[in-house]
């Protein structure tokens, strides 16, 4: 048995060197060989109490798949993995383990905490080399689930309720499954081939993904019922981006960050012969601080940017994007431009963009989540030079399912009601979990939804049919 | 994967197909568009329902060949396939209650103001139409307008076919002679719409017109198709996916529409100019 490894750091991660791949789209971060993982395994304590499970919205069993590392046995912990996850190497790669497991874990206190995300990347990239997807032969339970959305709360309660026998038929909008993960999060962090295998093994469990169908214009969640669909899952995310309402948003070379991640991603507009256009080069202006900011700021890097700005009315210390995407950015080259708010973006004779008009902003007084408000500075105005704004301040859920849906209760901010432990919505047989329930939120939290919703619809088919 | 179940060249720029894409069909309604990529890489394009057909199951598209996609849709045959087709997107043209009704459609536009000149009919309202082209050759759907409307005016700008002029002639003479409709709908070029609200603004007829900006998805996501609207001094941004593409075109900021709509222009070209050579290669090498 090997020794503990008393480190007080993790081991690094490998990553492309900064100058290099803010130049390609290239997954940045390589992840952790054999010898290195087992070696960070051996970081971890084996805690009785587990306070990385409870930090873990799938509850993960933590410390018994690192056990499994610890013994080579890299099966075996994949095995352990997705017991809980479906989506174990996209969770590695995109979860805030910083404020999730990784926050709880003991190591943490005198040095840096087990690279719990690190080791679960590397569980599932070794099972994913090493496996091939066959057909899985689950025994059918007779009953049919619609699922509205690829994304990750869409697939994990597809996942969840294959494996349970369902037959399930998973609805996407776009041309291609995967929601989130395949027009928002970008290749140098999530490469699509991952996001596809996923997708490749839940067809394989005899998952039924249909493209091309919007739900609320293509069919309803009424005429899914009367397809003999018995419950319904609504995962549809917060699709519709907000804008500033400032003068001069709609210029030429102002974007939303769906419209610009969506354009490089899904629409690979990245690629030298792209079929359809971005605007790059020059100046890019990204507004906002989250980690969709991040992903625009560095794609834009990658576009061929001369410079990159991200630009945030708060300080570094209240950026909500997660540390590591904060630091590749600073590592790559963007410029961040901390508590500066923009008023207004100037055009040219043309209708381009060609600057943007920005305050400087101080912290006032906590409110009531204990954020500090920003508060501009008197006459402190100043002019920005930038070609192109890409306008990232967050998200709110699609009205489609909603207007079309009678009987489905959504709040103020148009998010759909549920009860928290079932997923259960106000009309009978149809749940909704992820971002179209909490607005925009992590992939994590939004397969936690998937998860809970999938158990809480098969105790409901369950209780029917008996019923 | 949807078949080309029919095709048929209307003119040297504009082609019709039928295709087949039952679910879109069956929901499909006059003023509403679908979304389509023509090959597993190309770019999603927006095309207005030009008609259906519940019980085949297919839906009529008709474009001009403007940029690369287009030239690509075009040189398809039938019983080929393209590779998306998404939809029905938008709100459908609200036509309760009008009992008269112009109806105003330019060039490749037309096609998108026949269903609503149908629906029209349908409903037994009294529809009059004026349908303009550049000349005779790019015409299109003169006999389905003559059968849906009670009267046609056919203009034509270099006087080739029909009278000499532009769309707005009849429509000044109508209503400086008196005539009134309860709506004016008008389909085509930004430019033409902006004539045409012009000229029916000082009559206070209602006038719909239908944006057709560029965009992503369709379904309000990508916010690319934003426009502004302005009422009483003030500005306010709407999607034309979702909250249109039918607009009170009073309201409507025609001058910014028409910008944005120039966004990509160069790229286009040269888009459909590699394209172009492209398949005159293969042809070529075919010979």
């Amino acid at each position: 048995m090997n020794k503990p490894n008393m480190s007080n750091l993790k081991n690094p991660m490998p990553c492309q060197e900064p100058q290099i791949r803010n130049k390609n789209f290239d997954e940045v971060a390589l992840g952790y060989g054999e010898e290195t993982a087992v070696s960070e395994a051996l970081r971890c304590l084996n805690c009785k109490n587990m306070p990385c499970v409870q930090g873990c919205p799938v509850n993960i069993h933590i410390p018994a798949f690192i056990e499994k590392i610890k013994e080579c046995d890299f099966e075996g912990a994949y095995e352990i993995i997705s017991q809980s996850s479906s989506l174990p190497a996209v969770c590695g790669r995109v979860c805030p383990q910083e404020k999730q497991c990784e926050a709880n874990c003991v190591r943490g206190i005198k040095g840096e905490s087990v690279g719990i995300g690190r080791l679960e990347r590397f569980v599932a990239d070794w099972h994913n080399a090493h496996s091939q997807t066959a057909p899985i032969n689950i025994a059918s339970n007779g009953h049919k689930v619609a699922i509205i959305g690829s994304g990750p709360s869409g697939l994990t309660c597809a996942g969840d309720l294959a494996r349970m026998g369902y037959k399930v038929s998973v609805f996407e909008a776009l041309h291609t499954a995967g929601g989130v993960l395949v027009y928002g999060i970008p290749e140098f962090r999530l490469p699509k081939k991952i996001v596809q295998k996923e997708i490749d093994n839940l067809c394989a469990m005899g998952v039924e993904i249909n493209t091309n169908i919007i739900i609320g214009k293509t069919l309803t969640v009424d005429e899914l019922f009367e397809m003999g669909f018995e419950a319904v899952f609504i995962g549809s995310g917060a699709g519709l981006p907000s804008f500033m309402g400032i003068k001069g948003e709609t210029l030429k070379g102002v974007y939303s960050a769906n419209e610009f991640l969506t354009r490089s991603n899904l629409m690979k507009s990245y690629l030298e012969n792209p079929t359809t256009p971005i605007m790059k080069g020059g100046k890019v202006a990204v507004v906002g601080g989250g980690n969709v900011a991040m992903d625009a700021a560095r794609t834009a890097m990658r576009l061929g940017a001369e410079k990159v700005y991200i630009v945030y009315r708060r300080s570094m210390d209240e950026l909500p994007a997660r540390k590591e995407e904060v630091e590749h950015a600073i590592e790559e080259g963007v410029e961040f431009m901390l508590l500066n708010n923009p008023i207004e973006i100037l055009g040219d004779d043309n209708g381009f963009v060609k600057a943007m008009k920005c305050i400087k902003m101080e912290l006032g007084e906590p409110d009531e989540r204990g954020r500090r408000s920003p508060v501009p500075i008197e006459n402190s105005e100043f002019i920005l030079d930038t070609d192109t704004v890409v306008i990232s301040i967050g998200t709110s859920p699609n009205p489609l399912i909603k207007d079309t849906t009678e009987g489905l209760d959504v709040n103020k901010r148009g998010g759909i009601i549920v009860e928290e432990n079932t997923g259960a919505t106000s009309k009978v047989g149809v749940f909704a979990g992820g971002d179209a329930v909490t607005g925009a939120a992590t992939v994590i939290s939004a397969m936690g939804a998937g998860k809970t919703a999938a158990k809480a619809i098969d105790e409901y088919i369950e209780k029917g049919s008996r019923g | 994967m949807y078949e080309i179940v029919s095709k048929k060249i209307l003119n040297p720029t504009v082609t019709m197909m039928d295709i087949k894409a039952p679910l879109v069909a069956k929901k499909a309604q006059a003023g509403q568009f679908i979304i389509l990529r023509v090959d597993s890489d190309g770019e999603r394009i927006p095309l207005t329902v030009a008609g259906f057909d519940r019980t085949k199951g297919t839906v009529k598209i008709i474009f001009q060949t403007v940029g690369e996609t287009t030239l690509r849709l075009s040189k398809k045959n039938e019983g080929e396939y393209i590779e998306d087709f998404a939809g029905p997107l938008g709100t459908p043209t609200k036509t309760d209650g009008l009992k008269k009704v112009l109806i105003v459609g330019g060039g490749v536009g037309c096609a998108i103001a026949l269903p609503v000149a149908q629906k029209l009919k349908e409903q037994g309202a009294a529809v009059t139409s004026i349908i303009g082209f550049r000349n005779k050759d790019l015409l299109i759907l003169e006999d389905e307008f003559r059968n849906s409307s009670e009267r046609l005016f056919v203009m034509t700008d270099d006087g080739s076919y029909g009278e000499k002029g532009n769309v707005c002639m009849p429509i000044n003479k109508m209503l400086e002679s008196g005539e009134t409709f309860d709506e004016v709908i008008t389909i085509g070029p930004l430019i033409m719409m902006k004539f045409v609200v012009e000229a029916v603004r000082p009559f206070g007829i209602p006038c719909t017109v239908s944006m057709n900006p560029i965009m992503i998805d369709g379904t309000g996501m990508c916010g690319g198709c934003r426009l502004s609207l302005i009422e009483d001094g003030k500005r306010t941004v709407k999607f034309a996916c979702v909250d249109g593409p039918d607009f009170d075109g009073y309201k409507i900021d025609f001058d910014e529409a028409m910008s944005r709509a120039s966004m990509y222009k160069d790229f286009e070209r040269h888009a459909y100019e590699k394209a172009c050579n492209l398949f005159k290669k293969e042809a070529n090498d075919n010979e």
